[in-house]
């Protein structure tokens, strides 16, 4: 018995629970559901709550420290000769207990006091096991007769159970921000371990990047340089010529589909530029360093412009095409939403379908337009894929989009990849080009709702 | 107010009353016709919604069109500025013609007839803009004002006739989402009138305001009709009988009765219409 099938046991006594609850809710005014103060189905819900989380909870709380308390009681009971051992030789001696303990290989013929440990250990873990079983069935048992007890005609089963709910939507939600937390809080330490090795003003304002260090003394390599400047402004060159690409095709498609087209064209129409969306960004990524930089750089030969095999055009263009969209089908929506007593006030004034689009519907869907392109802008900036396989690892200060340049995303990636110690300054600095990253789209995100919702009150 | 709560109150005294307070109800057949409708046919896909209207709008006059929802009189009115065209499945067949030319024909632009047909609707639609620029709109894009003084005058003299300028000479530049709904609705009649039209519709006005701003827009619309052709559509028998010099009455798609107002209210010809503003149905 394993603690999957203790949790389907107590599952199945909840369900159980439900029924009777149900039941002697129902005995209690001889079937009437109208003198009953809640539906027969929230004392059913009541008792089996009952029955399914205590139980469960201490079951949760029990498998998280039993690990723990396992291992300080077998340490305690190792001869002295093991009570001295530093704690890295220690874990390796509690690791063979365990593996022995489990049947697996271990990493040195095992000594006696070795196999009475991994006896003492496994028995420490059964009797762990069967007392969890017998307080999980009783904490179980327990609750469906404290539940079961409880009610009578007269109980307000449904603003307890509805109140148990309300607690399980706040969890919910409290997993997603915690998430957020905990994902921030481990650049933001990580990052301060970087700067207190390279000072923020250098990171910040300087202009040569540089990350690669010296692995031995005699080494032609440098000890590493970490301007940012030159990759963040390789990122804004490239969001750039992106939103160039996306923001006038994604927008002129939405006011095509959302003013001219037949409602058939329609229909056909927007979930193919929709399947745009769904196309693996990495697919994308050979599509631009495959296809359209070589195009670009025949492009520029004949007409004598020097343009390099993986450049800044080439990845803006194709990560323009990738998020077109996003600014179509949001723009799309919000110009749907324009209420037609707007348009209908607009023709019945003598103006065209055009003046109409321009003066009219523009203008009141400005917010949501607006809140969609710097969503599409934040997307840009954090892209990956198209960046790594078509614009390049050279880090370049340069305006010119006809040249190579990197971005945060790709430098983050080349410091990571591979098999790499996590405390030079080399690794740590992806740390906090993802802090810096994280600001500004966050910084983008703000200030995207914040216009949505300022002009949202001011036209409704 | 729904037609019921309407209808109930409807009795022919109340009726009379408001009659005798309405402005004076001159002959109507002798004036010159502005709006001629002949033989009118609306279908919405298989619908049937209007069946043969014809009917003669007078100029400088206000013509009321009443009867039961859905009974097509906001149909018609939007044929007469062709507002129907924006509605795919609507096809219309028949004449309207206003000054004797018909607003059908293939030469007719429709952005030009709807300069010169304004419309006001039933809920105020004002645009997403300034007071100011609402009311600017509609000559600048008719290219009817040159520079900002010629609109400066154009939006007070606009304001002005639709009795608004006083409480908004001051907050010009708001938006004019910010009025109340009775202002809302004279700004979209000021609206309607600096494009200059010849005729105004107005699908029943006043339905979303309270009696208060109802009363201003009937004086309103009372005043306009020195200069403009007006036809209104509503539900308020009261409003028909205090605005309204001419009167058509609806039923089923089909104009079952028309002539002066106050024949119209006292002596109607026909049984249906006796029984529609006598609450007995509607």
């Amino acid at each position: 018995m394993n603690s999957l099938i203790l949790v389907a046991v107590l599952l199945l006594l909840s369900a159980i629970g439900y029924q009777f609850g149900r039941k002697r809710a129902l005995a209690g005014t001889g079937g009437e559901i109208r003198g009953l103060h809640s539906l027969p189905g929230y004392y059913g819900a009541y008792v089996a709550l009952w029955c399914a989380l205590p139980a469960l909870l201490v079951i949760a709380i029990w498998l998280s420290a039993q690990g723990g308390i396992v291992d300080s009681l077998l340490i305690a009971g190792l001869p002295a000769s093991a009570q001295t051992l530093s704690t890295g030789e220690l874990s390796l001696l509690l690791s063979d207990i365990r593996n022995l303990a489990s049947g697996d290989i271990t990493s040195r013929t095992p000594s006696p006091m070795v196999l009475a440990a991994a006896e003492r250990y496994n028995d420490l873990r059964s009797t762990g096991f069967a007392a969890m079983v017998v307080v999980g069935l009783a904490l179980g048992m327990a609750g469906f007769f404290f539940g079961w007890r409880a009610i009578n005609p007269e109980f307000r089963a449904r603003p307890r159970v509805e109140r148990i709910v309300h607690w399980a939507l706040i969890v919910a939600s409290a997993i997603a921000i915690l998430t957020t937390i905990g994902i921030v809080m481990s650049l933001l330490f990580e990052s301060i371990r970087f700067f207190s090795r390279v000072s923020p003003v250098e990171f910040l304002f300087g202009l040569n990047w540089s990350p690669q260090t010296a692995l031995r003394a005699e080494q032609v390599g440098s000890t590493g340089a970490f301007g940012a400047v030159p990759i963040f402004a390789g990122t804004f060159l490239i969001t750039i010529i992106a939103m160039l690409v996306a923001v006038p095709v994604g927008l002129f498609s939405a006011i095509y589909m959302a003013e001219y087209a037949s409602p058939r064209f329609r229909a056909i129409i927007k979930p193919i530029l929709e399947i745009l969306a769904g196309i693996p960004t990495v697919v994308y990524g050979f599509f631009a360093a495959l296809t359209i930089a070589p195009f670009f750089r025949g492009f520029g030969e004949s007409i004598g412009l020097d343009v390099a095999s993986e450049s800044a055009l080439a990845a803006g263009v194709v990560m323009g095409i990738m998020i077109i969209p996003f600014v179509s089908s949001l723009s799309d929506d919000v110009i749907n939403a324009v209420p037609q007593s707007l348009r209908d006030g607009s023709f019945a004034m003598g103006a065209t379908h055009s003046e109409t689009i321009r003066q009219v519907i523009i203008p009141a869907a400005l917010p949501g337009i607006v809140g969609s392109v710097l969503l599409a802008t934040s997307r840009a900036i954090g892209e990956t894929m198209i960046v790594v396989m078509a614009a390049g690892l050279a880090s370049n200060l340069t305006a010119n989009p006809l040249e190579a340049v990197t971005t945060v995303t790709v430098q983050i990636v080349t410091l990571l990849v591979g098999d790499q110690e996590f405390d030079s300054s080399k690794t740590l600095a992806a740390f906090a080009l993802g802090l810096v990253l994280f600001v500004i789209t966050l910084c983008l995100n703000v200030i995207a709702l914040s216009v949505v919702r300022k002009y949202r009150e001011k036209y409704d | 107010m729904t037609d019921a709560a309407m209808s109930e109150d409807n009795t022919p005294k109340e009726l009379e009353a408001a009659l005798e307070k309405a402005p004076e109800t001159e002959a109507v057949k002798a004036l010159p016709i502005k709006v001629r409708a002949t033989d009118v046919n609306v279908f919405y896909g298989d619908n049937h919604a209007l069946k043969d209207v014809t009917i003669d709008i007078p100029e400088h006059r206000v013509t009321a069109f009443i009867g039961p929802s859905g009974c097509g009189k906001s149909t018609f009115l939007r044929c007469i500025n062709r507002m129907n065209d924006t509605i795919d499945i609507c096809r219309i067949e028949g004449k309207i013609e206003i000054d004797d030319r018909d607003i059908y024909d293939r030469s007719i632009d429709v952005v030009q007839l709807r300069a010169k047909v304004g419309m006001v609707f039933q809920k105020p639609n004002p645009f997403p803009k300034s007071i100011y620029d609402n009311i600017a709109y509609g000559p600048r894009i008719h290219g009817m004002v040159a520079g900002k003084t010629d609109t400066d005058e154009m939006v007070e003299a606009s304001l002005k006739r639709a009795g608004l300028w006083a409480e908004v000479k001051d907050r010009l530049a708001q938006p004019g989402t910010s009025l109340s709904g009775g202002q809302q609705q004279r700004l979209c009649i000021a609206r309607a009138i600096a494009v200059s039209p010849q005729v105004i519709l107005m699908d029943e006005p006043c339905s979303a305001l309270d009696p208060i701003a109802t009363a201003r827009i009937e004086e309103l619309i009372d005043e306009l009709r020195r200069n403009f052709t007006i036809v209104i559509v509503t539900h308020s028998m009261q409003q028909a009988a205090r605005v309204s010099q001419k009167t058509a009455f609806f039923h089923l798609g089909v104009l079952v009765e028309q002539g002066n107002t106050e024949q119209i209210f006292t002596n109607p010809v026909d049984k249906r219409t006796q029984d529609y503003i006598t609450g007995r149905f509607g």
